[in-house]
């Protein structure tokens, strides 16, 4: 299985993940401050700061490059429930 | 021979209903309604004098705006009162300054009536816009307005500044620069009911303002003081809440009045150090003494201020003001019947009163069986969106030599992640399965 890590800095927390894993699905497990809301692309609770290594995720949906504009996201935002970690080093904070 | 009828009493300026709309300024009036036998809003306040839905219309060479609605109960009231300042096909706006029910149940009415007019709402309120008028969204024209868009009135316009979070994500104000007046929707507002409407006419509703604060703008803190650095340059001459009293009468002290209630209860006393608030309960004392363990560890840390409660010695309400100007917390609890202990619980109820995003937490606890306490305690501290950088510390009954090592250097790391010297680590993806 191809392996990424994965970085929350707002708790000093690397994680060895398999690649495919969502932001949120570790987020919650190493208690870092990106929370959830709706899981489902919708409420925009889930913002995440990408520090480094942003293209290696997965590419936006419409729906949410739509609520990231909704939400008045930055360029480096991400929602932790929609993207996938494709690879690589990936380096995060929560958003907002 | 029957007794004389009781004199009627006479109405109470609470209940005195404008029998129209109300001028502010020439060519904008007052069109909301009066709810004054409310005694519970949204579950979450007491209302003992009612409140008032407040919605306004703007007249301009061009059109007529309207600014927000009112609850469904009062759709009458209200576009009785529009239609005596403006006709359906001359309204070409309606803002929506934030999409709560009580602000918009005249809105589907209104748009069957004046399906023409331009729907303005925050980025943010595109959703529940879209969520409000389900099929009925695509007969309209919506548009998202932010920070810096505006919309000429013809002699007036309406600028708008995207304020979110105060006290839902979709909140906006609306400003009407030629006439100095801010809509400000729920910000600003107060559940008190009067139909004489102005600041200087009613009765004392300063407290009203303030509960109003603390209940639901508290919690967004941060959120109102980044509102407050948007608005407060402006030159106002009256502020037009959603609800209760419309400020006319020195606005600016109603933003300092803000300002005052958005910054911490407490002077900061610690300096430039983090403060850490720890806080226990304790049965048989064996929480009580990780707890000591933990202080004495967190307190090697420079730079970090750490203090210790006993929670069954004090109130909650003063230890919830402490905490909103703490950088962290830590819980201590027994388990008791498989959950933390109601004194515990109700500190993390109350703690919903207050900003706790983004703040550091942990738990811990000493336990006979089972030891759900400090998990459960865990997962309300995230729900509250704080970090949690540690996981809980659990000892079964009282601690040894060792336990109490390792509540040391918890206490250690828990400062050292509040002075940015925490040791990063790496995990196993399979390590967090069992979480």
């Amino acid at each position: 299985m191809d392996k990424a890590t994965l970085t929350f800095t707002d708790v000093s927390i690397t994680v060895n993940v398999p690649t495919g894993t969502r932001i949120i699905e570790m987020s919650e497990k190493v208690g870092s401050g990106i929370t959830y809301g709706c899981r489902e692309g919708e409420c925009g609770t889930c913002l995440t700061h990408v520090i480094e290594g942003g293209e290696n995720l997965s590419e936006p949906s419409a729906l949410e490059l739509r609520v990231l504009s909704e939400n008045l996201a930055g360029k480096d935002d991400r929602l932790a429930c929609q993207c996938r970690v494709l690879g690589g080093a990936v380096k995060v904070r929560p958003g907002g | 021979m029957s007794a004389p009828s009781p004199a009627p009493i006479p109405a109470s300026p609470l209940s005195l209903r404008p029998d129209g709309p109300v001028e502010i300024v020439p060519g904008i009036h007052w069109i909301g309604a009066l709810d004054p036998g409310l005694r519970s809003f949204d579950v979450i306040m007491k209302t003992a004098n009612g409140t008032t839905y407040n919605a306004y219309a703007v007249r301009g060479t061009d059109g007529v705006a309207v600014i927000d609605t009112v609850d469904r109960a009062c759709a009458a009231e209200f576009l009785a009162r529009l239609e005596a300042v403006a006709r359906y096909d001359e309204i070409t706006v309606l803002v929506l300054n934030h999409l709560e029910p009580d602000h918009t149940g005249a809105v589907h009415e209104l748009l069957r009536r004046a399906p023409q007019a331009h729907v303005l709402v925050s980025p943010r309120g595109m959703q529940i816009l879209r969520a409000l008028l389900g099929d009925e969204a695509d007969r309209y024209r919506i548009s998202a307005v932010k920070t810096g868009d505006s919309i000429p009135l013809g002699g007036r316009s309406l600028r708008f500044f995207t304020t979110p979070n105060v006290h839902w994500p979709d909140t906006q104000c609306t400003w009407v620069e030629e006439d100095g007046i801010l809509f400000t929707c729920d910000l600003f507002g107060s559940h008190y009911c009067d139909g004489r409407l102005f600041d200087d006419l009613v009765g004392d509703f300063r407290f009203c303002f303030e509960y109003y604060y603390d209940r639901l703008m508290r919690p967004f803190r941060s959120f109102v003081a980044a509102a407050l650095d948007l608005i407060e340059p402006l030159d106002i001459a009256v502020i037009a809440p959603s609800h209760g009293p419309i400020l006319r009468t020195r606005p600016r002290d109603y933003l300092r009045q803000y300002r005052r209630l958005t910054s911490p209860r407490f002077a900061d006393a610690a300096g430039t150090d983090r403060s850490l608030l720890i806080f226990y309960v304790s049965a048989h004392g064996a929480t009580g003494q990780m707890a000591r363990a933990i202080e004495a560890g967190a307190a090697e840390e420079p730079g970090v201020r750490v203090s210790l409660f006993d929670l069954e010695g004090g109130e909650i309400a003063p230890f919830i003001d402490l905490i909103e100007g703490a950088d962290g917390i830590v819980l201590g609890t027994p388990t008791i019947n498989g959950d933390a202990v109601r004194t515990i619980w109700d500190l993390l109820v109350t703690l919903g009163d207050v900003e706790t995003r983004g703040k550091l937490g942990a738990a811990f606890g000493s336990y006979g069986w089972s030891g759900e306490a400090v998990r459960l305690v865990e997962a309300r501290l995230q729900a509250l969106k704080m970090r949690l950088p540690e996981p809980g510390l659990r000892v079964k009954f009282h601690p040894n030599e060792a336990d109490l090592d390792e509540a040391r250097a918890f206490g250690v790391r828990l400062a050292q992640h509040l002075t940015g010297r925490a040791q990063p680590r790496e995990i196993d993806f399979a390590d967090l399965a069992a979480r």
